[in-house]
């Protein structure tokens, strides 16, 4: 992954000179680099198309890349031209900017790219000349706003919680995104719930139900039983009461949550029945009081945080804002207009139902609707015409912003459908970014297993290194150097649950003890696991033994006492690992650390092996190699 | 009525261009920089003509603008070290070669910090490397900056490391350190006792060498 930003590598590993003085040994020789160090240029200009300008030309606007000296560095001196490995299209338009002094964005090209190219040469979009700048800018805008959603959407999703969270926190992001936990999840749907219970006991209240004995009128159901419909609105008023305080807790910023048009709705869907509770039973106050209880409908208004159709309407109608104001000062004026003049023509006669100019608004407005419930209507022939003017007019009036509002609605709604993909697809994407960190992780111990290899066997080492770029080796490298620095080495998640299972139980402590839990260890365990951590073990008592390790000394290791123990007693164990392999490349590790992957082999080596077998330096032994000296270069 | 809607709407509209100006200074005002001429940065820098074009043309690519700020810079950095946390580290990398603290490397000062780690001399790399280690800058380096080095090191290690890291690992590492270069035991490590130390020790002095052929 790293090698998408390979051109910073030597920044990076120059900056390792910082690391230096701290060191705790000696640094690995670096790769060395034998390619050759010349550049891949090609006889051509711009990726191969030449292009042909006077130097006029371009001096023209000298504060961009081409009229600068910046062009310099691209200065190739064998072939006297200057390449730039850019798109050849693009740079045709740059160059008609210099010829024309007009720039012009193409169409069919992706606004960004053209975006990275202008950036690249150093000219400001601005310069674009009228003819497709509205285009660019629309262009802009629509991916400016799809950007920052799917930034949004990312945020959003349901990435997993940071480490270290306060109760407040978690509470918050239970509450924004419900498919978190199931607590949330079920608080969720249990307000759902009482919303629903809440608006259906409102709207039954009111139908008439059969009345009690002794009477005749039909009562509304909410008089007969009233102490029922006051019980279920309390208890919704107290969940709903309950959730905001919730939210009010939970909330990042206090001030910015009151505000919010969800949160002011939470509160008109509660106050009438506090105030209601506090308001004494008076007759001239009730029935301000009965008006406060249509405030009471808003509850249904909580459903939108849980629809999110509702959302994108309320959305839409908010960006269609000046779409719908339009409408809305072109009715009025229509309105009065026509209302006028149907006032004034329809005057003489008698009972006219057009009283006043703002009775003849109603007349005006049920006429353009086209609705014309025919309570009102003209008598007269100059009413009767002006009347049909007035209904054609309307429906002209009321068509022309609604495509507008359409078209906003269908893009916000279009929208929404992209971030929803797009969130099932956050999983896949995590996974698979996962899996190139992964990679490059793996490949680093793929690079220290094919080192230690090289040190015995040049075939291998051959092979292997000719799959790895240079890149790799000196990204390689440099891991190493920074493993070298603190004296501690990487290693993958298993191996690390595995030491910090062993190092609970305090194996590292003492030599027999490590010895037994090896034995232990080595026998009721699947094979591959525990042969591994057994000569990680193995490893360890070894390192212990040896002392300080830490500095950055070369190491004179002979072969003690203490390793061939480990290597009988694991003989003894597990029948055909040759762990006097793994020893003995153990050792060579250790040594081998001050000197370059790709050179000579050490000196120190032990000169003979004297207890190992000779078939141990077989084929054979190398069959277990990948095992063996995984562990030896832990 | 119609009146204070129509105004509404006109007050909408006339809203609208402005917040595009507002975009226009925001293009307008993100930076561009231009480095300076190829001949005076070869005369400025141990470099040669053809490594400064290749130095340039990797930088330009990364960054179209001609400068790295603070944000960009961590995450390149972070991609060479997957398996830790190189966030601080590369704050105090970024500051170390923003000579001129201005909240952004230009290539000229990029290009400046490679030279000298490069092709300079043994005294102006460690001088580097000590400007590096002292985050205040006031000329010691105290045993605070130097743990903050040396943790934001071992963040860079991950969490899976072996043998496990403990939590006192940066510490002891520090107290080793000042045994070594701390001569006169007064606390903090100047600039002659950082030089004169590391001259002491040869291992330090042969890995300097070490990363002469990155480019």
């Amino acid at each position: 992954m790293a090698a998408g930003v390979a051109t910073w590598l030597p920044f990076a590993r120059a900056a390792a000179v910082g690391w230096l003085p701290l060191a705790k040994k000696t640094m690995p020789k670096p790769p060395v680099d034998s390619s050759s160090r010349s550049d891949e240029i090609l006889y051509v200009n711009v990726s191969g198309v030449r292009f042909q300008t006077w130097k006029n030309t371009l001096d023209r606007y000298p504060d961009t890349l081409l009229g600068s000296s910046e062009k310099e560095f691209f200065y190739n001196e064998d072939t006297q031209e200057y390449f730039f490995d850019r798109d050849p299209e693009m740079f045709r338009h740059i160059l008609n900017f210099y010829r024309t002094g007009k720039l012009h964005y193409p169409r069919h090209e992706c606004i960004q790219a053209f975006d990275e190219e202008l950036a690249f040469y150093g000219i400001v979009p601005e310069i674009i000349g009228d003819c497709c700048m509205e285009e660019y800018r629309d262009r802009k805008k629509e991916n400016q706003e799809r950007l920052a959603e799917d930034t949004e959407a990312n945020e959003l999703t349901d990435a997993p919680l940071p480490p270290h969270s306060t109760p407040r926190e978690r509470l918050w992001r239970a509450f924004e995104n419900p498919h978190t936990s199931t607590m949330a999840l079920v608080f969720y749907y249990v307000t759902g719930f009482f919303i629903a219970v809440s608006v259906i006991a409102n709207v039954v209240e009111t139908v008439p139900c059969r009345p009690p004995k002794g009477s005749v009128k039909d009562l509304p159901c909410g008089q007969k039983y009233e102490l029922a419909f006051f019980c279920m609105d309390t208890a919704c008023v107290l969940i709903f009461t309950f959730e905001y305080l919730m939210r009010l807790f939970a909330a990042p910023s206090r001030c910015k949550f009151m505000r919010s048009v969800m949160s002011v709705i939470d509160v008109v869907a509660i106050m009438p029945y506090y105030i209601g509770l506090v308001m004494p039973e008076n007759e001239d106050v009730s029935g301000a009081f009965v008006t406060l209880r249509v405030f009471r409908v808003f509850r249904i208004f909580k459903f939108s945080r849980h629809s999110q159709g509702l959302r994108i309407l309320g959305y839409t109608l908010k960006s269609c804002a000046s779409e719908l104001g339009f409408l809305l000062f072109s009715l009025t004026m229509a309105i009065i207009i026509f209302a006028t003049v149907m006032f004034y023509a329809e005057k003489g006669t008698k009972s006219s139902s057009f009283t006043s100019i703002p009775a003849s608004f109603w007349y005006t407005i049920v006429t353009m609707t086209t609705l014309g419930y025919g309570d009102m209507v003209p008598k007269t022939i100059a009413g009767k015409i002006f009347g049909s003017i007035c209904s054609l007019s309307g429906v002209l009036v009321i068509a022309l912003p609604v495509p507008v509002i359409v078209s906003n609605f269908s893009r916000i709604y279009h929208q929404n459908q992209r971030a929803d993909k797009m969130r099932a697809q956050q999983k896949v994407r995590l996974a698979r970014i996962r899996m190139a960190k992964k990679g490059t992780v793996n490949a680093f111990f793929q690079y220290k297993e094919d080192r230690v290899l090289g040190d015995r066997d040049s075939d291998c080492t051959a092979l292997c290194v000719k799959n790895r770029s240079a890149f790799e080796h000196q990204h390689h490298h440099l891991l190493h150097c920074l493993e070298k620095t603190t004296n501690h080495e990487f290693t993958d998640e298993m191996t690390y649950s595995e030491l910090c299972m062993t190092e609970s139980v305090g194996f590292r402590t003492s030599r027999s003890t490590s010895l037994s839990s090896q034995q232990g260890a080595t026998g009721c365990c699947p094979r591959r696991a525990r042969r591994r951590a057994a000569m990680r073990l193995a490893n360890s008592t070894v390192s212990v033994s040896r002392g300080s390790i830490q500095e950055l000394d070369t190491l004179h290791i002979k072969p003690t006492s203490i390793p061939q123990q480990t290597r009988s007693s694991l003989n003894a164990q597990a029948g055909d690992l040759k762990l006097n392999c793994g020893e003995h490349d153990f050792t060579a590790a250790i040594i081998s650390t001050p000197t370059p992957p790709a050179n000579t082999p050490d000196e120190s080596l032990p000169p003979s092996p004297a207890p190992i077998p000779g078939i141990l330096r077989n084929t054979r032994a190398t069959a277990y190699t990948h095992d063996t000296f995984k562990i030896s270069s832990l | 009525m119609g009146a204070v809607v129509g105004t509404l709407t006109m007050q909408i509209k006339q809203r609208r261009p402005s917040t595009d100006t507002a975009d226009d200074d925001m293009e307008m005002t993100m930076a561009s920089h231009r480095p300076e001429g190829l001949n005076q940065l070869e005369a400025q820098t141990n470099f040669s003509k053809g490594e400064l074009q290749v130095l340039y043309r990797g930088f330009k690519n990364e960054c179209p603008s001609g400068i790295v700020n603070e944000e960009t810079f961590k995450q390149i950095y972070s991609q060479f070290f997957p398996h830790g946390d190189a966030s601080t580290y590369a704050h105090y990398l970024f500051n170390a070669f923003d000579t001129a603290h201005s909240g952004s490397i230009k290539f000229e000062e990029f290009v400046a910090a490679l030279s000298i780690l490069l092709k300079g001399s043994v005294t102006e790399k460690l001088q580097w490397t000590f400007n590096l280690y002292d985050i205040n800058r006031d000329g010691y380096i105290s045993k605070d900056e130097m743990t903050d080095i040396v943790r934001a090191i071992y963040d860079m290690m991950g969490k899976y490391t072996y043998p496990v890291l403990k939590t006192d690992a940066p510490k002891q590492h520090v107290d080793a350190f000042f045994q070594k270069m701390d001569k006169n035991r007064d606390g903090v490590v100047t600039l002659d006792e950082f030089i004169l130390s590391c001259q002491e020790d040869e291992n330090i002095m042969r890995s300097l060498e070490l990363f002469e052929n990155v480019i």
